[in-house]
């Protein structure tokens, strides 16, 4: 019999393997439809009214001239009179008309009257926002920070920050809803097909069992596609009304201002330090602003849990709209916090930071000895001895270069999955879960972990996911989809495969304990001789199919991942650009399952984190309490020259193929902005204390303090 | 960003220009003395900027607009007919009227590259070109392609079977418009290097950061191509 374990090293065929993801000729060769390319008979355009206002009251709100527009459909008011705007572009109504234009039109003939409100839009320190716009969240006090503070040889204080940012996902929030009498189906673009289900049900009154989402492929969430939204409920009513499916994708500059958002986070810090570079004391006063409400605190210092420590934490609130998980919640704020005074600690100090973060190591916990290593080996891929200089570099001329590093870490383990693998007479395989594909490779991981199971090539298993008719399988958010759906699957077809096995042994003349699945047959372990290729062994099912049920548990899984980042800069002090070089990703994520694809996370996460350490910011405008940027010239992502040459390396073998799988998606997102601020910091001898690091900051760092 | 200052872009405009079928100039000439008019980035009721490419536009014989008007688009070798509002972009009609959905909406004001398709051999951003400019009919008379025509159903042209083997895909929105930007740019330069790709493609955003692999991608497509592949 089979069991739960993962093959070892030597066994495994697929497992690690560079494997291209199954979806990727669909996608290449742009036939596959997204939600939003599903067309459907009848299907009618929503688009939404959003409100000008960051605080206001709606006094009244008139359709009438809007209903009877050309092509309009359905109106269907989300916010209705009375109720208060909390930000700027919030939803108000929506219209579903028979074009795009039409749509438009119509919405703009909607006759909404605000009574504006005194609002808030400015990520500001508490102090500037006042007692009415804060709420300190979080104090706490470690060992003696006095005397800690006291006991240092050198104490550094400095200021830190990073702004709020958006999701930006190239695919805008929305869906198709169509209506077959009280049944709801919705090709929704969601991280959460399982989760949709119950968020339109409740949403709408009806039961679950009358709704279907469909998400065969998603254009990008990174962690703000979860609910199914006022778009989604608004949807689904001008559907029913209209009785006729309508399709609602937000418009780019409705995404860039509802859609999602990072919030900020700002902190003063001070660290005490002995000369030979051992810590003595952290405190930290940090706040940032997530929108009106106020969220949860960091964990301050990131990765070096410093025992002697004073922390404060307030949330600025403000109308700047609502935050979403963002790829890593608060660890990349907390990495360049932490990161960036410690780099600065260590320049103080006159030490490579390198050598700063081993000579504190141990207060990493038990992922020292993985830091240690991911160390060495970042610095033997950036040349990190033969680059690194003291602060500023000195040679003549305006372009000034410096590298810079980082540590992160994230949990992982495995959300609930549920997997119904199938076995059937004719030998084909169909592997089913409601779990969601965000063009991380869980479908492709899926089949990986099916095939390997059953002794199978690729192509032989059939992957079914982004449907919820399939078992309920989590939402994808926190790395947990690689876990829970490696997991679930391993269990399903070995609980699969050992049927079989059980119905197939006697024909082997065999104890079922003794046969295993390999190469396309079921053979007697070690014995290709005594075998039955898979069709033969499949056909002696009969008319039954065999469906293996599997759920995640933890013991195949782990949590907890440690990585290390480094990179190379260029600066010209002279227009404050700055340059990517190189940047290195040394990442552990326990056994890796599909190589190619998890390679392809990690440089990702770097993209994306050039992306906010150099470009990104939600730009508000305190007159009008609006975002300035909502589009895609002035809201800035990189492009494919500003990156410079990326490297990764995957820590696996001994000591982390033993942890089975760990998910990818958040940790190597977290050290990108800590890193290239450090490398900024290392090639101009000044720290630029908030990102993005645009020219106007890098200028005026400089001339604040340069020594460059 | 690099996109700003890439000669693709320039290229593009001065291409979109020449093919339009009446020229800037005298279409600014008309605005002066038609009731045609150019609005862009007008504010909506709720006074949320909204961009609109709502511009009517006259052709030799007369106004045309604002009604819908019937077209006929040359796509992918094939005489399209269709009825739009001269407002409707050549993207809108390809996505909502003919159910070519490769083409993707994403920035809709010329920024991102998901749209891109080829027109008379070079790559336009569908998003800021209006249906009727490239019509049979009423316009320039285009030779438009999008993704569908690079290879018949299951089958992969060589720019998108080396975006699959170089895993430079990942939630696959803006992988079209790469795929586009890279053939059209492959077509008229075979031998490119690694400067020259993030040049051509600088044109195109990825949210999902797969440019290390488009890089790949696009040098192995052009080997290929050249061997003709």
């Amino acid at each position: 019999m089979a069991d739960y374990h993962w093959p070892e090293a030597g066994k495994r065929s697929l497992i690690g393997k560079r494997i291209s993801r199954l979806d990727g000729p669909w996608k290449a060769s742009g036939r596959v439809k997204y939600s939003y390319d599903v067309q459907l008979p009848g299907l009618l355009q929503g688009k939404m009214l959003c409100a000008p206002y960051a605080k206001a009251t709606i006094k009244s709100i008139d359709t009438s001239a809007a209903e009877k527009m050309p092509g309009v459909k359905a109106v269907d008011v989300i916010w209705a009179a009375g109720k208060e705007v909390l930000w700027s572009g919030q939803e108000i109504a929506a219209v579903a008309a028979e074009t795009e234009e039409q749509a438009r039109d119509a919405v703009r003939a909607i006759r909404v009257e605000y009574e504006p409100l005194p609002h808030f839009v400015s990520d500001v320190e508490p102090e500037k926002a006042g007692a009415d716009n804060s709420k300190q969240t979080a104090e706490q006090t470690q060992g003696d920070p006095d005397a800690g503070f006291k006991s240092a040889d050198v104490t550094h204080e400095g200021h830190y920050g990073v702004p709020v940012i958006t999701h930006c996902c190239l695919e805008s929030h929305g869906q198709v809803t169509a209506w077959d009498g009280d049944h709801l189906t919705v090709y929704a673009s969601t991280q959460s097909v399982t989760a949709n289900v119950d968020g339109f049900a409740t949403g709408l009154g009806i039961p679950a069992a009358s709704v279907k989402i469909l998400t065969p492929v998603m254009g990008g969430g990174f962690g703000s596609k979860f609910p199914v939204d006022t778009w989604g409920l608004s949807c689904a009513r001008m559907a029913k009304k209209a009785g006729r499916p309508v399709k609602m994708m937000l418009e780019r500059d409705q995404e860039l201002m509802i859609a999602g958002a990072r919030p900020s986070m700002h902190a003063r810090v001070k660290i005490g330090a002995k000369k030979d570079g051992t810590i003595t004391a952290w405190s930290s006063d940090s706040w940032g602003t997530g929108g009106i409400r106020a969220g949860g605190a960091p964990t301050l210092p990131y990765v070096f849990r410093i025992p002697v420590s004073r922390t404060r934490h307030t949330a600025v609130l403000t109308n700047i709209g609502p935050i979403r998980a963002w790829r890593a919640p608060n660890h990349p704020q907390m990495a360049v916090i932490t990161m960036a005074a410690l780099d600065d600690t260590a320049a103080k100090l006159g030490m490579d930071p390198v050598q700063f973060f081993l000579k504190n190591i141990d207060l990493t916990g038990k992922l020292a000895p993985v830091y240690s290593a991911e160390l060495a080996k970042g610095a033997e891929l950036i040349d990190w001895k033969k680059k690194w200089h003291p602060r500023g570099d000195k040679t003549p001329g305006p372009i000034k270069r410096g590298v810079g590093v980082s540590m992160h870490t994230w949990g992982g383990g495995g959300h609930a999955s549920n997997c119904a693998t199938t076995v059937r007479p004719d030998g084909s395989v169909d592997v089913s879960l409601a779990s969601q594909d965000l063009g991380t490779g869980t479908r492709t991981v899926i089949a990986i972990v099916a095939a390997e199971t059953l002794g199978l090539p690729l192509e032989a298993i059939k992957v079914n996911i982004g449907d919820s008719s399939y078992p309920p399988s989590g939402g994808s958010g926190g790395s947990t989809t690689v876990g829970g759906v490696s997991s679930s699957t391993r269990r399903a077809a070995t609980n699969a495969l050992n049927e079989l096995l059980e119905k197939i042994a006697p024909s082997l003349g065999a104890k079922a304990d003794d046969l295993e699945a390999v190469g396309g047959r079921i053979q007697v372990k070690g014995n290709p001789a005594k075998a039955l290729a898979w069709k033969q062994a499949c056909a002696k099912l009969g008319a039954t199919p065999i469906t293996g049920q599997g759920q995640t548990t933890a013991d195949i899984i782990s949590s907890g991942v440690g990585g290390v980042q480094m990179a190379e800069v260029s600066v010209d002090v002279e227009t404050g650009v700055v340059k990517m070089e190189k940047m290195v990703a040394v990442q552990d994520c326990g056994l890796i399952m599909d190589l190619k694809t998890a390679e392809s996370q990690v440089y990702g996460a770097m993209i994306m984190g050039v992306c906010y350490a150099l470009y990104e910011e939600k730009i508000m405008d305190q007159q009008t309490g609006r975002c300035l940027n909502p589009d895609m010239e002035f809201y800035k992502l990189a492009g494919i020259g500003d990156i410079g040459e990326l490297v990764v390396h995957m820590m696996t073998g001994a000591g982390y193929d033993e942890r089975g799988p760990i998910g990818l998606g958040e940790p190597p997102t977290v050290s990108p902005g800590a890193v290239i601020s450090n490398a900024v910091a290392n090639a101009i001898g000044v720290r630029v204390p908030e990102l993005p690091l645009t020219p106007e900051r890098v200028l005026a760092a400089l001339e604040k303090g340069g020594t460059a | 960003m690099t996109k700003r200052d890439d000669p693709k872009n320039s290229e593009k405009q001065k291409k979109e220009e020449k093919t339009r079928a009446l020229g800037r100039r005298d279409f600014v000439k008309l605005v002066g003395s038609t009731t045609a008019a150019i609005s862009a980035g007008v504010l909506g009721s709720a006074g949320v900027l909204t961009e609109e490419a709502s511009a009517s536009v006259a052709s030799a014989e007369g106004i045309i607009g604002p009604g819908a008007v019937p077209i006929v688009l040359r796509i992918n070798g094939e005489k399209k007919s269709l009825t739009v509002e001269p407002r409707v972009t050549l993207l809108d009609a390809l996505r909502d009227r003919l159910d070519l959905t490769g083409a993707k909406k994403v920035c809709d004001r010329g920024t991102c590259g998901a749209c891109t398709v080829i027109v008379n051999n070079k790559a336009v951003y569908s998003c800021t070109t209006l249906a009727i400019d490239v019509a049979e009919n009423i316009g320039s008379g285009a030779d438009i392609r999008t993704i569908e025509s690079l290879a018949p159903e299951g089958q992969l042209h060589p720019v998108s079977a080396a975006f699959v083997d170089n895993d430079a895909q990942q939630c696959g929105f803006c992988t079209p418009g790469f795929v586009m930007a890279c053939k059209a740019y492959l077509d008229q330069h075979p031998h490119p290097t690694y400067e020259e790709v993030q040049h051509a493609l600088g044109g195109n955003l990825c949210r999902c950061g797969t440019y290390m692999g488009v890089r790949h991608a696009t040098v192995e497509a052009a080997n290929k191509m050249r061997r003709g592949a």
